[in-house]
């Protein structure tokens, strides 16, 4: 569905991809963990065309989307829900989710749908006409999550769900995440939380210094020894 | 002085401040949105009344359809503009796209008296807003009596579309988060375009009310008033709608009565004392947001 092939991202000087291959199939969860500055973020600003690709291609559904802009990208269905939440502080609840269907004209379905998020995160219906800059975290992160799926998307992007919240909540965070993918859609996800990410993944990359270095199965990946000791903080002889 | 004078001046105050108010608008809502104070707006101003002088004196159409071709031509210039001067600098560093602003106004100045010349020019009379009414025993002109009444129609309908609409929740969303709302699949530039329109549709709009019982136009005639506006916008807190009318009308009412307690000379004096007195006391006037640097 997804397919990256030799994807390269400069910033000025910096070189910050260099030539990342990658495919996300159908149906599944996969993750992308690494170090902070390996390059994550970057490749999705890159796959939605936030930041320019110096080289390489991107593929989505069989279309090349390498020089698609981010507009035209977010209605062929990828969709970013991007790191910090940034979820608009003075509009309410209700109004930050119907922005995230701002490219859809079908207004039963996105009514349906707000209806679903809700059944997602009953808290976000209590807090419905309420500024979403007076959330909590949390309430913040499923506002942000539920905006992203406002936009039906077939590519779910989530860059850092997990940070700065209280382990109880990054808990149910990843529960909806499985929930999302099982209502068939894909989910591309960067996590510090490495063990977490992995646990939930079918599949995935380990990025570092703007390279994929190591791929595989999620359950695989947890038990590899140099996973283990750089990125789930265990120590090497354990 | 007598209540009915006060009546006058009263009206006479409220009317010149919701031209204010008008024009104080294109400011905030540009502020809003692109955190750029545009320069240019008040040179807009002027040119919409050079607009209403080519249309109804130079070639003669009348007043209701060179109405409508003044306030179309004032939002091109203010949409083009915007795409030449200020969009290439969207990503540069604020004090660029000022400088730009800046050089934009003097543009059109000197643009103005290169086609227009410097000479001053009488703005063309509509008959409907110069006639005289009668309000009990205080009389005015039609413009006078109006023109708040359409300023305030003209906000209300404002807040509307801003709080109701979906280009309005997308501005509101535009003015916090340009990335976030790209990745939206909002068009970032659309919504700015559409910005530019409003505030000179209603530049275009306060021009005709200002002129009208105004004997002339020249290529400075925007640049003060475009100043009082930018502080009536500062006043009422820079960003913030009601806040830009209110500063509106404390200007246009303040002004008014000092010009009536005999000391025009200081009227503009005032404008720019409480400029200075609101930067120092609350420079974010008095409904505005706290000043967050943009991430």
């Amino acid at each position: 569905m997804l397919k990256l092939v030799d994807l390269n991202v400069h910033y000025g000087g910096i070189h910050a991809l260099r030539g990342v291959d990658m495919e996300i199939p159908d149906g599944k969860i996969i993750s992308l963990i690494g170090a902070n500055g390996a390059g994550k973020s970057t490749t999705l600003k890159a796959i939605i065309g936030l930041v320019a690709k110096s080289a390489g291609s991107v593929e989505f559904d069989g279309k090349d989307i390498t020089k698609m802009d981010t507009i035209n990208i977010v209605k062929s269905g990828i969709i970013l829900c991007p790191e910090g939440r940034r979820v608009f502080p003075d509009l309410t609840v209700s109004e930050n989710l119907l922005i995230g269907a701002y490219t859809r004209k079908d207004k039963d379905a996105i009514k349906k749908d707000k209806a679903w998020v809700y059944e997602l995160f009953p808290r976000l219906l209590e807090r419905e006409w309420q500024m979403a800059g007076t959330l909590s975290g949390g309430e913040q992160q499923m506002l942000a999550v539920g905006r992203a799926l406002m936009g039906r998307p077939k590519l779910l992007m989530m860059d850092e769900p997990s940070l700065g919240l209280a382990p109880l909540i990054v808990k149910s965070i990843f529960e909806i995440i499985k929930e999302i993918n099982r209502s068939g859609v894909n989910v591309l996800l960067i996590e510090q939380n490495a063990k977490a990410a992995l646990e939930i993944s079918d599949y995935a990359y380990v990025l570092e210094t703007g390279k994929v270095v190591l791929q595989g199965p999620g359950k695989e990946l947890i038990v590899n020894e140099k996973v283990r000791s750089a990125y789930l903080g265990e120590a090497k002889n354990k | 002085m007598t209540t009915s004078i006060f009546l006058q001046y009263c009206l006479a105050g409220i009317s010149i401040g919701s031209i204010y108010a008008l024009i104080a608008i294109g400011y905030t809502m540009v502020y809003g949105i692109l955190r750029l104070i545009n320069f240019a707006h008040g040179d807009i101003f002027m040119m919409a009344a050079y607009f209403m002088i080519f249309a109804m004196v130079d070639h003669m159409i009348p007043w209701q359809i060179s109405m409508v071709l003044m306030i179309l031509a004032t939002i091109a210039l203010g949409v083009v503009i915007e795409k030449v001067a200020y969009k290439p600098l969207r990503t540069a560093p604020r004090m660029s796209i000022m400088i730009s602003a800046i050089g934009v106004s003097y543009l059109l100045q000197n643009l103005a008296t290169y086609l227009f010349s410097a000479l001053p020019k009488q703005y063309p009379s509509i008959p409907v807003l110069n006639q005289t009414i009668w309000l009990g025993d205080v009389s005015t002109s039609i413009a006078t009596f109006i023109t708040p009444i359409i300023t305030i129609a003209f906000v209300i309908l404002l807040m509307l579309l801003i709080r109701y609409t979906k280009v309005g929740m997308a501005m509101r969303a535009v003015s916090k988060d340009f990335e976030t709302a790209r990745l939206m699949g909002i068009k970032i530039n659309t919504v700015i375009s559409v910005t530019f329109a409003i505030g000179c549709f209603l530049a275009a709009v306060g021009s005709m009310l200002y002129f009208t019982p105004r004997p002339s136009v020249f290529p400075l005639a925007g640049s003060l008033p475009g100043l009082k506006c930018f502080v009536a916008a500062v006043f009422g807190g820079i960003g913030s709608i009601p806040g830009a009318v209110l500063g509106g009308f404390v200007i246009g009412l303040s002004e008014t009565f000092i010009k009536a307690a005999g000391y025009s000379e200081f009227s503009d004096v005032f404008t720019f004392i409480l400029l200075i007195a609101v930067l120092m006391v609350k420079p974010t006037g008095l409904f505005g947001e706290k000043l967050m640097e943009k991430v």
